[in-house]
């Protein structure tokens, strides 16, 4: 049985502003039944430009029904503006989390908004043309490159969590891993402003917690975070790493180059031996 | 709120009679079977006699029980023991909707080089015997053909493939975990070399089970060990489960009929009147060929997860075969296998009844089911365009 909270079971037991607006200002359908969820979502707005009335109608499962119901409740009385910065995790810490594998169903909602809005606005379809990647269900490249962006993904197994890519015959997951990687090469680090030193080793901290450490464990290795001394990163290596011969390469090249695009580019890397 | 368990497939209660039975060698009867005093030797002797209950069920004899510890370890040992009986062959046969313990197990075996036919099942869940026939070859070591689908219910003739398995000197085995118990078996008329039994599917407790082997079936133990189990499976008895299973086997012997007569009416009930209740149902699967208790039922429009949570609402307990109760994103892989239709695959229900089912709480889920469907039809978009298009 899947966790929800109690705001989901809420949400899904007691949904809110379920139906279909009279005479819309705009209104969407994403998903399809073959995949297993789709939202329909229509919206009037009031005099002030803010939207008075917000519907939805689900084919899903509970928890899809619960985030359709917390997006019309998130959204009313908001404008289009303050609307189409709500984001997919927004609706699911609106319902005091979502488990893992549903998170596709705030994705869904955040998509099936954006989609009503830009249906008002007389869709300006600026963006490139969109191509499939997950045939299984239907997901384009554009959405899969935004869920990484959004949510700071890095696996295809999150990438499935929150798009559904890749969650069929698996016959797309290099493509998934190919649009990780680039998306993530992509990502430039941004004008820093100058670090605190308690600031600093907080975030050497967590990049090697979130980055770093995941893919020496998937090795059997492990790093520990020994001190840091003006921009020497002294660390010991531990598991497999502690006697592997490859591991000076992979602290210079692999750990040191992930510490100075993520924190800053003056970091050197130091083994300290026991 | 009082529970209505319609998912005995999954799991059933323990009888209240085979509780009783296990009690005492949970306590005062604690000694080894295997010692020499007598006091390990009551409970020897009672083993034997669980031995002798549980052959009976199946028209076995007690030296072809081997007792496990569940399903998945039955249906291991028996592959993994017809793969070391002939070293030289590399194919296995099974089909399509295997429970994962055999599923999975192939799929292992298959990333290892042997080399795996999934049979195909047609829209009824049903096998091709013609195309079964066709792949059997020289180098199959085993099949491994369940007797009776967890989901669907449907039953396949395995007799018929043990026949035709014997003939070319392919040992066959079948996972009947959901079979024994519910339909007659009895192994005196048939050349099936190896069966499954797990006890929490016949209202017997977890973590028990049998693996069935043909009296001079080559075997070799799967858990290598003590000589228990006349060295065909390592490791001290689970005295009171063995004792409780024994139990479990002559209840179920004793309710066979009434689970074929009483229990099957009921089910029929149920399926009829939601049938007939809820516009856009269905029934997946053979309805002829097809386990007493279980019915697996579509509802057009509308997804699994959500039913079975505000079915939950009322305490009444069954399964959905949708992509959202499984954790993965796609419907279950038997009712993919039977190919029914995406519109109907994300609203299945399982139904499985037991001997404990009542007329009343038939009642009372039929009471209930159609404003849960039609509740959840009225928030998706797809029910709305569906009865406009028929009105058109």
């Amino acid at each position: 049985m899947w966790e929800y909270t109690d705001k989901v079971k809420d949400h899904f037991l007691n949904p809110r502003n379920v139906g279909e607006v009279e005479n819309p200002d705009g209104i969407a359908e994403v998903g399809s039944i073959a995949c297993g969820d789709a939202l329909k979502l229509s919206f009037k707005l009031d005099e002030n430009k803010r939207i008075k009335d917000v519907k939805f109608k689900t084919f899903g499962c509970a928890s899809a029904i619960a985030t359709s119901s917390a997006l019309t409740e998130m959204v009313k009385g908001m404008t289009l503006d303050e609307a189409m910065k709500v984001t997919n995790k927004d609706i699911a810490a609106f319902l005091g989390g979502l488990p893992q594998e549903k998170m596709h169903c705030s994705v869904m909602g955040k998509q099936a908004l954006e989609k009503a809005i830009e249906n008002y606005q007389g869709a300006p379809s600026t963006e490139p043309a969109a191509q499939i990647i997950c045939e299984c269900f239907g997901v384009t490249d554009l959405e899969i490159e935004r869920a990484i962006r959004e949510n700071n993904l890095s696996t295809v197994e999150e990438v499935t969590n929150y798009t559904k890519a890749g969650g069929g015959c698996g016959g797309c997951h290099d493509a998934i891993r190919h649009i990780i990687e680039k998306v993530r090469a992509e990502a430039k680090p941004i004008v820093r402003p100058k670090l605190s030193n308690i600031q600093k080793i907080k975030m050497i901290e967590e990049t090697i917690d979130r980055e770093i450490r995941p893919s020496l464990k998937h090795d059997g290795g492990d790093i520990e975070l020994i001190d840091v001394v003006g921009n020497r990163v002294l660390v010991a290596t531990r598991g497999a790493c502690a006697t592997c011969k490859a591991a000076d390469i992979t602290l210079k090249h692999f750990v040191e180059q992930k510490l100075r695009d993520l924190v800053s580019p003056e970091l050197v890397i130091e083994e300290v031996t026991p | 709120m009082k529970t209505i368990y319609l998912d005995n497939n999954a799991t059933t209660q323990v009888a209240p009679e085979v509780l009783e039975a296990m009690l005492p060698y949970f306590s005062d009867l604690y000694g080894n079977p295997s010692s020499m005093h007598s006091f390990g030797g009551q409970v020897a002797k009672k083993i034997r006699e669980a031995r002798e209950q549980t052959a009976a069920l199946i028209g076995a004899t007690p030296d072809e029980i081997i007792f496990t510890s569940c399903g998945t370890e039955s249906d291991n040992a028996a592959v993994r023991a017809a793969l070391a009986a002939h070293p030289d062959r590399r194919h296995i046969v099974t089909s399509r909707v295997e429970h994962p313990a055999i599923k999975s197990l192939c799929a292992h075996l298959s990333r290892q080089g042997y080399r795996v036919t999934e049979l195909p099942v047609d829209k009824d869940g049903l096998l091709d015997m013609n195309h079964y026939e066709r792949s059997l070859s020289p180098d199959t070591a085993i099949v491994s053909l369940m007797w009776a689908n967890n989901e669907s219910g449907a039953l396949f003739p395995v007799e018929k493939a043990a026949e035709l398995a014997r003939k070319r000197g392919i040992l066959f085995h079948t996972d009947a975990v959901q079979a024994v118990g519910k339909i007659p078996i009895n192994m005196n008329t048939n050349v099936i070399d190896m069966l499954s039994i797990s006890g929490h599917k016949l209202h017997a407790p977890k973590g028990i089970g049998v693996l069935y082997v043909r009296r001079g079936t080559k075997f070799s133990p799967f858990l290598i060990g003590g000589h228990q189990e006349k060295e065909r499976r390592g490791g001290t008895e689970n005295t009171p489960s063995i004792i409780g299973l024994g139990k479990a086997c002559e209840l179920a012997a004793r309710n066979m009929e009434a689970e074929n007569t009483r229990v099957k009416q009921l089910r029929d009930k149920l399926e009829g009147k939601l049938l007939e209740l809820i516009p856009n149902s269905r029934v997946n699967g053979s309805r002829s060929y097809r386990l007493p208790n279980t019915t697996n039922m579509s509802f057009e429009f509308v997804e699994g997860e959500g039913i079975l949570l505000l079915m939950n609402e009322y305490g009444i307990c069954a399964s959905s075969g949708s992509a959202c109760t499984s954790g993965s994103l796609q419907p279950s892989h038997v009712l993919r296998a039977m190919g029914v239709p995406f519109t109907m695959a994300h609203g299945s229900i399982r139904f499985s009844l037991s001997i404990y089912t009542t007329e009343e709480e038939i009642n009372f889920v039929i009471d209930k089911m159609p404003a849960i469907i039609e509740r959840l039809r009225s928030m998706s978009p797809y029910w709305i365009s569906e009865k406009a298009c028929a009105t058109q």
